[in-house]
Formats: C-alpha cells, sequence, structure tokens
C-alpha cells in the first residue's frame, strides 16, 4: 500500500489535517460553534471556484474566502449568535456563487465532485507542504490563544470582567476555524467537513470530562478515523471520503451507547 | 477606607436612566443583600463595579480605588450560561480555566495553578463535586463551582449575581450559608442579589434595594417598609411581616414571588 508515491501523500496529507481538525474542532464543539465551521466550509466552496476560474489554486482560494469570512463572523460576533438563519442564508448563497463561477468555467465536473467531496487520492507534494504550513500556522496561534479562549468560552462574564476581549478571542478563533475548515476540504471535501472537525471532538468530549485527555483524544480519533478511511479504501477501491464519514460516525454512534 | 462608594452616580443603558444620582457607602466586611424588580439594574450596578459599564456622571470607588477592569481585588459570580452547564467537561477544569485566564498562551496547570483550584475548591466543599461533569451535575452543586470560581486569587470583594436562582428552598439556604462562613472566614465584603428577601433574612446585614433609579440602603426594618418601596416601585406597595417572613404586595398580589416565577422560566 505504502509502495505508491500517492497513497503515502493521502497518508501524511490525511495525518497532517486530522491532527488539527481533531483540535480545533474540540473548541469549536466546546464553543458550540460547529453550525459556523460548517458554514464556512461552504463559503469556502465559492472561494475554491473563484480560485479555479480565475486560474490560482483552489486551495488559496479557499483559504482566502474561509478566513474573510471566519473574521467577519468573529467581528459580528455576540450580534450573529443565534442568527442562524442568516448564517444560512449566506451558505446557500456560497453554494449558488461557486455554482456560478462553475458555469463560466465548463471544463470541469471531476473539479466539484472533489471539491465537494474530497479528493485526498490526488493530493501532490506541493500541496501536501501547503497542507502542513497551514495546520502548523492553525496549531500554533491556537496555543497563543488557548488560555483566553478556554476562559471566554467557559465564563464569558468573568473572563470580561477579567479584561479578556471576547470580541477579539472570538475572531481569532474563528480565523484559525477557517483555516482548518480549508485544510480539512482537501481531504474530505466541503460538504463532509464535519467528519474530521466535529465527529471526533463530539466523540471525545462523551469519552472524557478532563480538558488535555479530551482534546488528546479528539486529535488521536480524528487521526485513527482518517488513516483508517484511507486504509480502508484502498483495499476496498471504496471512495475514502465516505470510509472516513463511516469511521467519523460509527465510533461516535458507539460512545452514544457507552452508559 | 469603604468598599464600594459611588458619589453621585447615574448609569445609562441603550438610553434608559437605571441608576439616577445615586451616592452611597458599603463597608469592608458587609454582608449586603442586593434587591430589586427585574431591569432595576441589579447587574449593571455589579458590572459598575466591575468597570465594564461606566456612569454617565458621578464616581464609582472600590476599595480605595477607582472602579477599572480586571480588578483582581474583586470575585464575580454570574449566572451560568445553558449551554455550557450541558458540557461534558469536568468542574475542575471548568474552576481552572478562571486562573490567569486573561494571559495569553496555553493553559497549563502548573503546581501552583492546581493549589489555588484546589484551595478554592476545597472553602465551598467542592472537591469531590469538580471530579464530575458539569452536565451531571444539579444546578446547586454549579453553584458551588462558581463560588469557586468567584474566590480564586483571594478577593476582598465578591458580587455574586442571583446565586440562588431556580435553587429549591432546601439548597438556597445551603448556598447562603457557605456564602455566610466564607465571608467570615475570609474577612470580605459581599453584594448578594437575588429576587426575593424571605431566604435572605437572618444573614445578612443590610439590604440595598434598587427601583426607578433610585436606590434604599440600609437595615431590613428601615429599607423593606410600605413608604420605602412604593418610592422604589413608583406604585403603592405595602409590607406584611408574617410569622418571620415578609411579603411585599403590590394591590394584594406577591411582587417578589411574581417575579421570581417569571424568571425561573426563562
Amino acid at each position: 500500500m505504502l509502495t505508491y508515491d500517492f497513497m503515502r501523500n493521502a497518508f501524511a496529507a490525511s495525518g497532517i489535517v486530522a491532527l488539527v481538525a481533531g483540535t480545533v474542532g474540540f473548541f469549536l464543539v466546546l464553543r458550540g460553534q460547529t453550525f459556523a465551521g460548517h458554514a464556512l466550509s461552504h463559503v469556502g466552496f465559492a472561494g475554491a471556484t473563484g480560485a479555479i476560474l480565475i486560474g490560482i489554486p483552489a486551495l488559496w482560494g479557499m483559504v482566502g474566502f474561509t478566513v474573510a469570512a471566519g473574521l467577519a463572523m468573529g467581528v459580528l460576533g455576540e450580534r450573529l449568535s443565534g442568527r442562524d438563519v442568516a448564517i444560512g442564508i449566506v451558505l446557500s448563497l456560497s453554494m449558488g456563487l461557486g455554482l456560478l463561477f462553475l458555469h463560466y468555467y465548463t471544463a470541469y465536473a471531476t473539479q466539484v465532485t472533489n471539491l465537494l467531496f474530497g479528493n485526498v487520492l490526488g493530493v501532490n507534494r506541493d500541496t501536501l507542504w501547503s497542507l502542513l504550513a497551514l495546520g502548523l500556522v492553525s496549531l500554533a496561534a491556537l496555543a497563543a490563544i488557548a488560555r483566553p479562549l478556554l476562559f471566554a468560552s467557559l465564563q464569558p462574564d468573568v473572563a470580561e470582567a477579567r479584561g479578556v476581549s471576547l470580541q477579539l478571542v472570538s475572531l481569532l478563533f474563528l480565523g484559525i476555524v477557517a483555516l482548518t475548515v480549508a485544510a480539512s476540504t482537501q481531504i474530505v471535501g466541503v460538504l463532509l467537513v464535519f467528519s474530521l472537525m466535529v465527529g471526533p471532538a463530539a466523540t471525545a468530549m462523551r469519552l472524557t470530562s478532563r480538558l488535555g485527555t479530551g482534546v488528546a483524544l479528539a486529535a488521536f480519533l480524528a487521526l485513527a478515523e482518517a488513516w483508517g478511511g484511507v486504509a480502508l479504501a484502498y483495499y476496498t477501491d471504496w471512495p475514502v471520503s465516505f470510509c472516513i464519514t463511516a469511521f467519523s460516525a460509527a465510533v461516535y454512534f458507539a460512545s452514544l451507547l457507552r452508559r | 477606607m469603604s468598599a464600594i462608594h459611588l458619589d453621585h452616580v447615574t448609569i445609562g443603558l441603550g438610553g434608559r436612566r437605571i441608576l439616577a444620582d445615586i451616592s452611597l457607602t458599603i463597608d469592608q466586611g458587609e454582608f449586603i443583600g442586593l434587591l430589586g424588580p427585574n431591569g432595576a439594574g441589579k447587574t449593571s450596578l455589579m458590572r459598575a463595579i466591575l468597570g465594564l459599564i461606566r456612569p454617565s456622571q458621578g464616581t464609582i470607588r472600590v476599595l480605595g480605588e477607582p472602579a477599572r477592569r480586571g480588578n483582581p481585588a474583586i470575585g464575580y459570580l454570574p449566572q451560568m450560561h445553558r449551554a455550557v452547564a450541558g458540557l461534558r467537561l469536568s468542574g475542575w477544569n471548568f474552576v481552572a480555566s478562571a486562573v490567569d485566564g486573561h494571559r495569553w498562551g496555553l493553559p497549563w496547570s502548573g503546581p501552583a495553578l492546581r493549589r489555588e483550584v484546589d484551595w478554592a475548591l476545597d472553602a465551598v466543599d467542592a472537591t469531590d463535586l469538580a471530579r464530575r461533569a458539569l452536565a451531571d451535575i444539579s444546578g446547586g452543586e454549579r453553584q458551588r463551582l462558581l463560588l469557586a470560581q468567584s474566590l480564586l486569587g483571594r478577593p476582598r470583594l465578591l458580587l455574586l449575581d442571583e446565586p440562588l436562582i431556580s435553587l429549591d428552598p432546601h439548597h438556597q439556604q445551603h448556598v447562603l450559608e457557605l456564602v455566610r462562613r466564607l465571608q467570615r472566614e475570609l474577612k470580605i465584603t459581599v453584594l448578594f442579589s437575588a429576587h426575593e428577601i424571605n431566604p435572605l433574612l437572618g444573614v445578612i446585614d443590610r439590604v440595598l434595594y434598587l427601583g426607578h433609579g433610585q436606590a434604599a440602603l440600609g437595615s431590613v426594618e428601615e429599607v423593606i417598609t410600605g413608604p420605602v418601596l412604593s418610592r422604589l416601585y413608583g406604585s403603592e406597595i405595602e409590607v406584611i411581616r408574617l410569622g418571620g417572613r415578609i411579603f411585599v404586595m403590590a394591590n394584594g398580589h406577591d411582587l417578589e414571588r411574581s417575579e421570581h416565577r417569571h424568571d425561573a422560566h426563562l
């Protein structure tokens, strides 16, 4: 299996992304912002298709759009919380825009499938390096804001009284989420980002109530599910993204059966 | 030096005057019950003392210094958000997140941090409780965690915002006795807001009653009277004392009780 170059790249890419998505996803679940993560991936679709249309790598179009949208959500902050309708409408508009961009770039039907459902077997060396850079930036930024992020998520009123800027923390965190979403879509696509960012984190939270253990477990589960998915796809010839989502869902539902 | 000193303070919120030209002094070591109808400004007063709301006029001094955000001498217990109360995260981690939570970086829990958290949990008898997840404990038990959190950093002034809300009378009494004990042992000043005067009777030193932009501070006998409350509510209020309990009535129905019920359903 590992004799093939594309398989080695697939394992490396999905491994990098899974570790970052699991870790960042834990805080996303903790803050109850999973819908924001979902919405950001859809905004990324418009960015990616727009990038393809003007001839730059889809990944960077994705990063540009998700980060811009993530920061916008962070700035609107409290005014946006509970506004699921507004987020939902922007989400639909982004998918519509993506469709429009593809309409003008007629040749590529496979591009759509790759963007929507991921194409980890098509990851090349350049993309791999880009993913590594994105992952390192995300984790470094998360490490830098982890303490006030945790404080602001669990005890916003006290954090504010202690001098934490809730808006700045929210802004920075959604920027990190945006980078992670952009990286995750390279593996599982726009529509299935939940399987790497939310599934493992939600499972970890059901299995332990300790913070450090929870974060580590979320990262580990994401890694195991991603690699398990790639391996299963190799032996069965089923799509990788299906295999990852299947593992993610199976592990989550198994955790629900516990106690 | 007084614990809290308000000098001709006016606080407006969204074009509405919540407190109008209030002057009062709370001494160190006092246990003050903060009462008043919904929207009277109990939370706003606390937020102003914390430096989160700036008065449009007048000055607020806390332990001799002007009110400012991030004052480590103040411990604050707000109401817990419903989403947080449903998390499967340990009480220990919840309380620990407040230690140095304003600093950037990773939340490493070193020995000093662990000692501080363990001390605060022990002070409210929540050491065993803190091993369990927030979602698995009762509302009264979560209040004890919040109380532990407010003690971190050994504050000299505690602002407790409705710690009795949605607790049954038994748990209310438990929380009150706990706060009273801590207040005496640690020699701190407590501002304790509540909907109803009765649970606080015999525990508080003085009462601060807010309403209609005005405030009355004094003993229960001085403040909880028909004339004073009629002024604060802006309508005719009758106060009935019966068997050691006090009923605040307007047009024959119990005001405090109906508001408490109203809020518990929010």
